[in-house]
């Protein structure tokens, strides 16, 4: 039962978008008022239906969204469809790295915290967490980039590949839009790894927060199983501690990750916006950030509803994976 | 800050003091904040200060920002001429200027105005509507409370910056002078927060409602908005100060976000500090190191002051996560890790043994979570 509220949930979702997005009026107003005469405006609004009851739109706007048409933007008279496919890609990409930093950093880190409960590393660790928290993704990035990038010049300073790279892709014809599978498939070496350069600060900007989330979830779960009768046994049987840690404890401890990895998607998509502006990035957070200063607001709006829309469904499978895995989840 | 700090430093014998205190200062020491801290042991007690410490300079530095200042937030010429753009840090700008030809430092100091205003106004109206709607609801129940349940589960699926990001252009369509924005940033930030407000004030006053005691105030003839104000109201909000303290760092950070986006205030009407890490951006490509820097530190310091404390009151009203006073034969162990030594000196203490059952302080992570 509890699975069927994905439907009102997403209804209320986009719902919620609309009722924002019309509250101050039409877009077109947003957008172009002030650069055009009444006239015009009033002719492009009538032209683009935004002078009609509004719920008349309100029934249009669900319709569309129903067949996948999300309108077109203001600003670039682009299909909203065709942007969110085009840039959508390199926001699932880099939210794809980010969730591989964080698993490699967080989990590990995680473990040697449980290990060295209440001690020093322990400590050290739990306030990296928090620090890790409390930092602003992009200013992480704005960080990683002076250092790392401008100051020491391991790392490319912003994008997603260099254009030489980029164009021997295209010429390539690999259009996936993920730009590691498209460097593979090139079967060139140069261009994966200068795809994965321009990838690690990105990356790790985004990656690192969540990394402190799994850290302090490893760490609470790992010593709750170490403490549990069947690890008891095996210590009675003299096992040592860190191989506890390595081969008993850790799989139970695992599993509420899942769950977290599902909840940490929302955060990741918001962070990719902010992740993205910083590092240049063209993915859809990139444009949302262009679209919102052009004001273009039928292009925020497709944007946002898309990233709650994958927000809501993603929260949902995990709800369904988590009951599989768990048998002691039921609803 | 004074005074708190003195409650601190003798870790084993503050610890082991009678819970109820009487004597001169005993009135100080039942203060809601004081007596976590002489609650706290150990690493716990650390945050908690550290936290207290950088929450209460970011305050004061909020207050005084006139008086520390050195030029105005939006100042960008001394009589003897502009202060230039991008100069690096000198004796007439400690932090440098930025691209828009700003005091580095002047903006930073205003900009912890700003913040503490928008996260004083965001949580104040959380707090409003979130209570009246979660008493009405959850006290009424009907249509309306499963309406209102199913919407605030849907709208904190939402993610929150996206959110604020929709409420900022329906209030102020993006930018606008300092109190304008404030409000607008503030509101756009109760958006996000209502939510949670509901759903745990909600969720007490469906428990209170069926106490005993309120069903003797219906039998006496008590109307149903004596009832919701006078007994259930005062008897669901016992969490809220945790979520407050929680709340506020999320708060400095949508902040931060939206000002990054260019949903801050106007640079020329207030200092924020996301707005002048997005001006800084260029910046970094070209090695200009101080326009980012600063603000973003200012960012971090607040943000982790707060979370500091709201996690340490979290662990503490939470008697499973809270270190007792039990653990002061691990005590001096403990009281060495905290934050500073241990970060500092990088030396394990005593190679305290992994004392079994000892509370674990740190699954606030769960409600960190959901809160997100």
């Amino acid at each position: 039962m509890r699975f069927l509220l994905i439907f009102p949930t997403v209804f209320i979702l986009v719902t919620t978008v609309f009722v924002l997005m019309r509250a101050t009026g039409d877009p077109i107003t947003a957008s172009l008022g002030g650069r055009l005469t009444q006239a015009q405006l009033a002719e492009r609004i009538s032209a683009a239906g935004y002078d009609r009851p509004i719920l008349v739109q309100y029934w249009e706007y669900l319709t569309q969204i129903a067949r996948g048409d999300f309108g077109t933007t203001i600003s670039d008279n682009r299909r909203v469809v065709d942007v969110l496919t085009t840039h959508g890609s390199a926001t699932l990409e880099l939210t794809a790295y980010a969730i591989v930093v964080a698993l490699v950093v967080g989990i590990p880190l995680g473990m040697v915290a449980a290990y060295f409960r209440d001690r020093w590393p322990d400590a050290a660790l739990r306030v990296l967490a928090i620090l890790a928290y409390a930092t602003p993704v992009f200013f992480a990035g704005l960080l990683l980039k002076l250092v790392f990038a401008v100051g020491l010049g391991w790392f490319p300073v912003a994008g997603r590949a260099s254009t030489n790279a980029e164009i021997e892709m295209k010429f390539d014809g690999a259009g996936t839009g993920f730009y590691l599978i498209d460097a593979i498939s090139t079967g060139n070496g140069e261009i994966v790894a200068d795809v994965l350069r321009h990838a690690v600060l990105p990356a790790t900007a985004l990656g690192l927060l969540t990394a402190g989330v799994f850290l302090r979830l490893v760490r609470t779960n790992m010593i709750g199983t170490l403490g549990t009768e069947y690890v008891d046994a095996a210590r009675s049987r003299g096992v040592r501690e860190s191989r506890l840690v390595r081969a008993h404890a850790w799989r139970p401890a695992l599993i509420p990750i899942i769950t977290v990895v599902g909840m940490q998607v929302a955060m990741l998509l918001v962070g990719a916006v902010l992740t993205e502006t910083t590092f240049e990035w063209r993915g859809l957070g990139f444009q949302l950030a262009q679209y919102l200063t052009v004001r273009d607001f039928v292009a925020v709006q497709g944007i946002v509803v898309l990233m709650a829309v994958v927000v809501a469904v993603t929260n949902f499978l995990v709800d369904i994976v988590a009951a599989l895995v768990d048998p002691r989840v039921r609803y | 800050m004074a005074e708190i700090s003195s409650t601190v430093e003798p870790a084993g014998s503050a610890a082991a003091a009678p819970e109820h205190v009487s004597g001169r200062w005993g009135w100080f020491k039942r203060l809601p904040v004081v007596r976590q801290v002489r609650q706290s042991v150990g690493l716990q007690r650390g945050m908690l200060v550290t936290g207290l410490v950088l929450t209460g300079l970011f305050v004061l530095t909020a207050v005084l920002a006139p008086v520390l200042a050195p030029y105005d937030a939006s100042q960008l010429r001394t009589p003897d001429g502009a202060f230039g753009a991008q100069q690096p840090p000198s004796a007439e700008h400690l932090l440098g200027t930025t691209v828009g030809g700003y005091d580095v430092l002047s903006r930073v100091i205003f900009g912890a105005r700003t913040a503490l205003l928008v996260v004083i106004v965001a949580i104040l109206a959380s707090i409003v509507i979130g209570v009246v709607l979660g008493l009405v609801s959850g006290y009424f129940g009907g249509w309306l409370d499963r309406v209102l349940v199913v919407v605030a589960d849907a709208i904190y699926a939402f993610p929150s910056l996206l959110l604020a990001i929709l409420a900022a252009i329906v209030i102020s369509g993006g930018q606008s002078t300092m109190w304008g924005g404030i409000l607008a940033t503030a509101l756009s930030i109760t958006v996000v927060f209502v939510p949670q407000y509901f759903r745990v004030v909600r969720a007490e006053v469906v428990r209170v409602k069926n106490e005993a005691f309120v069903d003797s105030a219906r039998v006496l003839g008590s109307g149903h908005w004596r009832i919701m104000t006078r007994h259930v109201l005062r008897n669901s909000t016992r969490t809220l100060p945790l979520i407050v303290t929680l709340n506020a760092s999320e708060a400095i950070l949508t902040l931060a976000g939206l000002g990054f986006l260019g949903f801050g205030i106007e640079p020329t009407a207030a200092a924020e500090w996301g707005y002048d890490l997005q001006r800084s951006i260029s910046d970094v490509t070209s090695g200009i190191w101080w326009t980012a820097l600063f603000p973003g530190l200012a960012i971090v310091i607040v943000a982790l002051g707060m979370t500091l404390v709201g996690e340490s009151l979290n662990d503490l009203a939470d008697p499973r996560l809270r270190s007792r006073t039990r653990s002061k034969q691990v005590g001096g162990a403990v009281a060495q890790t905290s934050v500073a030594t241990s970060v500092a000196s990088g030396v394990d203490p005593v190679g305290t043994p992994p004392a079994a059952g000892t509370p674990d302080p740190a699954d606030t992570t769960d409600r960190r979570e959901e809160d997100r």
